[in-house]
């Protein structure tokens, strides 16, 4: 063996963050892989083992590269730096933690070692870079949550020195879990199995649709050296799952037939290493192709998927009041228009992944969830488990969205471990991911919409058909959220809409972070800019003129009395509709080449919480003898901020600084069901919750110091001071465990919908109005984004930093709803075909937070979470309308299909 | 399984001879193409064999290392001759990409949508082979035979690009995607243009890329500009036959698309290589 050749079992020499490492490795193994699970540098995050997302990024000898596309033996005598390093030693680095914690240029925080160290390299060359020269650094880094634009403002003010103080209600306080996210030690789905864990991973289906049989598993398990094969026949309990009481329909792993391409049919467990060298494709099994049904139109009329579902129809939902036909038939101008939208994927830059272990009687999964309880009771039934059998512990989360909401790698791994009384762990690789976990729901809407003379509407009639594919999922929560939310925030006495899920053999759809009220907006907002037209007159003010407002009813009949703040969106947006109406104007008229500006403007709202359900959470909080007052804040943290916002929420109830509040995280041994994080419900749902637990905590201690509402608490080791007016009280501290505990619980009032859907389906909407301002080359139909104003009510903004960051990421998912995503089964299923904005599509982001107050919100405050990205992708849309006269009705907007709607708009 | 990392060409000439064995060079394209799956048996890393890296002047032109990477050739000092691959090298992927991706791993890999390939085509690129027959050179239009198809023999590397000097020459490059960073080409134009003392275009070498199998030069355009005014480009590229490129339907764009964005962007190209705005 020549000295130049590496085998299996020599060590690689490198420097790692300054220290001198020799390992032993397979050499060509990916070098992020060897970081991680050799080198024990956990900081280096996995995102899609392509180059596409940049989640992995290290510097060797100074530059960014990809260590999921380097050898490990490439970097033998090298110099290898990795965020924990430089968060550590680097005075680049150092700078950047403060910065990115100033801006809050993390949410989840699965993106932002690629980010740092990407500009770790950036700063090293030059000290004060511009917007481009950040956007070229960190343009191979993708992250889902932020937008970006923090993330742009950070890096450009790393020298910067300006602090953000903590403080409660009303605050832009720094996240209160931020330190970990920009350190380099938060552990997510794939960073917490012990050393020695087995690895699972899950055969799936190669076919829309196809039957199977399985040749010699335990022959193929032998032969390779595999500890476990699972099959359907190996599930203990019910092989079947969902979200929905009545729709639990999914099994874990398909018996004798595969729904969907990506379905799981078993599972290997082995040795990593062992794993890491063997090819799936080798599995024993036999497919038998079948005929299959990829959109509604064939599902209408396939096989059916679920016996007990005729036509595959899985539900309906229907809203109607007044006549619409009659309302349509007498309207001055009737506009109509068929539009689509596509599978879209949650894009989340960490997999799905986890460990479960078997501890005694019980099994304890960790995992990157939104729905920690609904996970155990679900787990549990698979199990053949009570649920108290079961333990979810969520591990930090990188991106949500609403797709880990559903069961993913939970089943598999507690399984598995049950079985082999090992930890066992898991990670979806990037295709995994894309093909198997739930996306948005591909609509087909068709909708008329009618005006009267005056501008103020008539009637409209909604049908939206929405493809659900091969499992429920929420796919029912989509039927019925849409019907009630695609009247858009507006009065109409006459309205009737109408929606239908069809299953077909495609990925299940489910939850993405608005339920299918998104898609509904796409046709709705474009209908009422074309009503506009017809009209002549200025599209602000359509909407202003039909907004909803306090004391009018929407389309279920639902009155609200307060916090019906559209109309404020829309107000708030005016001055910045007019100074762009006329600079685009102005560049239009003095346009010579072929770009030409526009504007658009669309609203959103969104019901917070689930639709006419109680939907309860729980928090508890104690004070310990000496002095320590704990959270136990089991609201899910996928980015969104919940951990700040309740601490923020408790410490102003229990008025006291929210830096004094230890967080027990979300454990279902550990802390109370606060529900799931999705529907946009913890801070208005939690928050109540943390409010009224903190209040109730308050009301002991002044009980106890025998004082006023207005006395002043401190609470210190051994005692609490009370400090009333000049008196002072002291409550002395004592005993194990909690001195003083409450436990509260908040579940919104709403009311049921009746068969015409009407009703009180939520307790509070929150509204936003979006205005897009864009260039198009019409020559081209590529479409370049200037700005986005974005207005929203958020009743009272608990953290107005936190809300900016919300705002500026769901703008971005509905850049790419509108510009360029698609889900094509079998046809993307990677994030290079797959196509999420970089740092180079996302525009500034003006965000103007309107507070009207609520009546039901913690401090007045609403849900936001969902609402921002609604009005995005309708506003830059009429946009682009605005701009060259093309009215894309089916997305996504690429320059193909812009262009080919300006030619045919041209004809 | 065996990973040879020689430090000299003579010795990666005797390993690709003794066995079958795969080049390894930026992992850009070798990594994503595993797809989750076990690595090959048999590595050979290019990328510590000092040689093969960098551009240097060499009698007649300009020699570019076969692991050269697209940073290398962003910071390279060179002549507006190469304003057109310095363009493309800027597009390939992400900064993270360009650092690791190397000039021969992207015509290796010969996909259609291969950025360099266009640029590589209009600066006259040839292409050095050597193998256990020997050394051969040819051009890259010949090198490149198909979709991933090439011109590479059993046990053959490339060890480098050569480009002849082109006085007064200058490129200019426009990628077509569908988002900023990180983006497969819908459609990708390259174009060198030599002027003539009046003004006028002496010579254009013009190549399309994501349009066909392999990039192509467009030799019937490229000899309808010789001698033309920069007022009259417009019009040589509205009439211009393209019916050599053979684009195909996508999810990126529709075939129609591509030549309808295409010979759009042949007219920007071309007049900005002519160092006119566009
Ligand atoms: C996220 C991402 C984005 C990308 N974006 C772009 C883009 O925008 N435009 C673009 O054109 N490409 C893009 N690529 C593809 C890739 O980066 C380029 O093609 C790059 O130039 C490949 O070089 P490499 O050194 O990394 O090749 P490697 O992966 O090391 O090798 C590629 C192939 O060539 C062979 N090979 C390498 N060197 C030699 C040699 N000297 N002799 C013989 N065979 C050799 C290898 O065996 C392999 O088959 C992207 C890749 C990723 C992962
Ligand atoms: S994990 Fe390496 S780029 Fe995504
Ligand atoms: S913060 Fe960037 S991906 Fe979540």
């Amino acid at each position: 063996m020549s000295l130049d050749q590496v085998t299996d079992g020599l060590a690689i020499s490198f420097d790692l963050n300054g220290e001198r490492l020799s390992l032993s490795a397979p050499p060509a193994e990916r070098l992020s892989e060897f970081l991680r699970e050799r080198a024990g540098a956990r900081d280096v995050k996995v995102g899609c083992n392509a180059g596409d997302c940049g989640a992995c990024t290290v510097l060797v000898d100074g530059l960014p590269v990809c260590s999921c596309t380097t050898a490990a033996a490439q970097v033998e005598g090298r110099r290898v730096e990795t965020q924990s390093g430089l968060a550590k030693a680097d005075p680049d680095g150092q700078a950047l933690v403060a910065a990115f914690q100033r801006h809050q240029a993390a949410q989840c925080g699965i993106c932002t070692p690629g980010m740092m160290v990407s500009a770790v390299a950036l700063l090293r060359e030059v000290a004060e870079p511009s917007e481009a020269q950040v956007q070229d650094a960190l343009g191979g880094v993708l992250c889902r949550c932020t937008g970006y634009r923090k993330i742009i403002d950070a890096v450009r003010d790393a020298k910067g020195s300006a602090s953000v103080a903590p403080g409660g209600v009303g605050t832009a306080m720094a996240r209160v879990d931020g330190l970990p996210k920009v350190t380099g030690t938060e552990a997510f789905g794939d960073d917490v199995a012990p050393a020695g864990a087995l690895t699972l991973r899950v055969i799936r289906s190669p076919h829309h649709r196809a039957a199977f049989t399985f040749g010699d598993i335990e022959a193929w398990r032998a032969a390779n050296g595999l500890d476990l094969v699972l099959t359907a026949a190996d599930v203990p309990g019910v092989n079947r799952f969902g979200v929905i009481p009545g729709f639990e329909d999914q099994p874990v792993m398909a018996e004798g037939e595969a729904k969907f391409r990506g379905e799981a049919v078993a599972a290997v467990v082995g040795a990593g290493e062992r794993l890491a060298m063997l090819d799936l494709a080798d599995f024993p099994v036999r497919w038998t192709p079948l005929p299959h049904a990829l959109t509604p139109e064939e599902g209408l009329t396939a096989a059916l998927l679920h016996e007990e579902r005729a036509g595959n129809i899985m539900c309906r939902g229907l809203v109607q009041r007044g006549d619409a036909e009659a309302a349509l038939a007498g309207a001055a101008h009737v506009v109509e228009g068929d539009f689509s939208t596509g599978f879209i994927e949650h894009g989340y830059i960490e997999p799905e992944a986890g460990f479960a272990e078997r501890v005694g009687d019980r099994i304890e999964v960790h995992c990157c969830t939104q729905a920690p309880y609904m996970n155990r009771d679900a787990v549990a039934k698979v199990m053949g488990l009570a649920p108290e059998g079961v333990r979810i512990v969520p591990t930090a989360v990188g991106g949500g969205f609403g797709s880990k909401l559903d069961l993913t790698t939970q089943p598999f791994l507690a399984l598995a471990a049950w079985k082999l009384g090992r930890p066992v762990r898991m990670a979806f690789t990037r295709t995994e991911s894309i093909s198997s976990s739930t996306k948005r729901h591909p609509s087909q809407v068709t909708m008329r919409l009618g005006v009267n003379a005056d501008g103020t509407l008539a009637g409209a009639d909604f049908f939206g058909t929405f493809n659900t594919g091969a499992y429920a999922s929420w796919g029912p929560t989509v039927a019925n959220r849409v019907p009630i939310h695609a009247s858009g925030p507006y009065r109409f006495a006459d309205y009737r809409a109408r929606s239908v899920a069809v299953h077909t053999n495609c990925t299940p759809s489910g939850a993405f972070r608005g339920f299918g009220v998104p898609q509904s907006a796409v046709a709705q907002e474009q209908l009422l800019d074309m009503a506009a037209e017809a009209l002549g007159l200025d599209k602000l003010e359509i909407r202003r003129r039909n907004a909803l407002t306090n004391g009018d009813e929407t389309v279920t009949g639902q009155v609200f009395d307060t916090g019906m703040g559209i109309l404020d969106c829309l107000d708030a947006l005016k001055p910045h509709w007019d100074r762009a109406k006329a600079e685009a104007a102005a560049f239009n008229a003095a346009a010579i080449g072929t770009k030409r500006r526009g504007i658009g403007v669309a609203s959103g709202w969104y019901g917070c919480g689930n639709t006419s359900m109680s939907n309860p959470s729980t928090i508890r909080a104690g004070i310990t003898a000496d002095g320590r007052i704990v959270l136990h804040q089991g609201a899910v943290d996928i980015g969104q901020g919940s951990n700040t916002v309740i601490s923020q929420i408790f410490a102003t109830a229990l008025g006291v600084p929210v830096e004094r509040i230890e967080r027990v995280s979300p454990d279902t041994d550990l802390t109370p069901d606060a529900g799931k994080t999705s529907a946009s419900r913890q801070t208005f749902i939690t928050g109540n919750a943390a409010r009224l637990c903190g209040e109730a905590l308050r009301a002991q201690v002044l009980r106890l110091g025998n004082v006023s509402e207005a006395a002043v608490i401190e609470i210190t080791p051994g005692a609490i001071r009370l400090t009333d007016g000049g008196a002072e009280r002291v409550v002395p501290l004592s005993g194990e465990g909690y001195a003083l505990e409450a436990t509260e619980s908040y579940d919104p009032p709403t009311k049921p919908l009746d068969e015409n859907g009407q009703g009180d389906p939520y307790a509070v909407f929150g509204t936003t109005a979006q205005m897009a301002e864009l260039e198009v080359d019409t020559a081209l139909g590529t479409v370049k984004l200037l700005k986005i104003t974005a207005a929203h009510d958020v009743g009272k903004a608990i953290n107005p930093l936190l809300v900016e960051g919300q705002v500026e990421g769901g703008v971005a998912q509905g850049i790419g709803l509108a510009l360029m995503e698609e889900f094509l089964p079998g046809r993307t299923e990677n994030l290079h075909d797959y196509l999420i904005p970089t740092i180079g599509d996302v525009p500034p982001v003006d965000t103007l937070i309107v507070e009207t107050g609520d009546m039901h919100g913690p401090y007045g405050a609403k849900g936001l979470g969902e609402h921002c990205l609604i009005p995005t992708a309708p506003a830059i849309l009429n946009a682009i309308a605005d701009a060259c006269g093309a009215r894309v009705h089916h997305l996504p907007a690429t320059p193909a299909t812009v262009r080919a709607a300006i030619l045919a708009a041209a004809t | 399984m065996l990973f040879h990392r020689p430090e000299t060409l003579e010795n990666a000439i005797g390993i690709m001879q003794a066995g079958p064995v795969r080049p390894l060079a930026g992992g850009t394209d070798l990594y994503p193409g595993l797809r989750d799956g076990p690595p090959p048996a048999a590595l050979i890393d290019l990328s510590r064999i000092a040689g093969l890296r960098g551009i240097t002047r060499e009698d007649g032109g300009w020699r570019i290392g076969a692991t050269t990477t697209w940073t290398d050739i962003v910071r390279a000092d060179l002549p507006a001759l190469f304003d057109g691959l310095r363009a493309a090298a800027r597009e390939v992927g992400s900064v993270q990409i360009q650092n690791a991706g190397t000039v021969a791993g992207n015509i290796c890999n010969a996909s259609p949508a291969a950025d360099g390939v266009p640029a590589l085509l209009t600066l006259d690129a040839e292409v050095s082979l050597a193998g256990p027959g020997g050394s051969r050179r040819l051009p890259l239009g010949d090198f490149i035979t198909g979709v991933r198809r090439t011109a590479l023999g059993e046990g053959e590397i490339v060890t480098a690009l050569h480009v002849p000097d082109a006085p007064g020459g200058r490129g200019a490059f426009v990628k077509l995607g569908a988002r900023r960073y990180l983006v497969i080409s819908i459609a990708m134009v390259s174009a060198v243009v030599i002027p003539a003392q009046d003004g006028t275009i002496g010579e254009a070498r013009i190549a399309v890329g994501a349009c066909s199998a392999v990039a192509r030069r467009l030799p019937g355009l490229e000899a309808a500009l010789a001698g033309c005014a920069p007022e009259g480009i417009a019009t040589v590229v509205a009439a211009a036959d393209l019916s050599a490129l053979t684009p195909i339907d996508d999810v990126r764009g529709s075939a129609g698309y591509r030549l309808d964005a295409v010979r759009e962007i042949l007219g920007r190209v071309i007049v900005a290589a002519l160092g006119r705005e566009g």
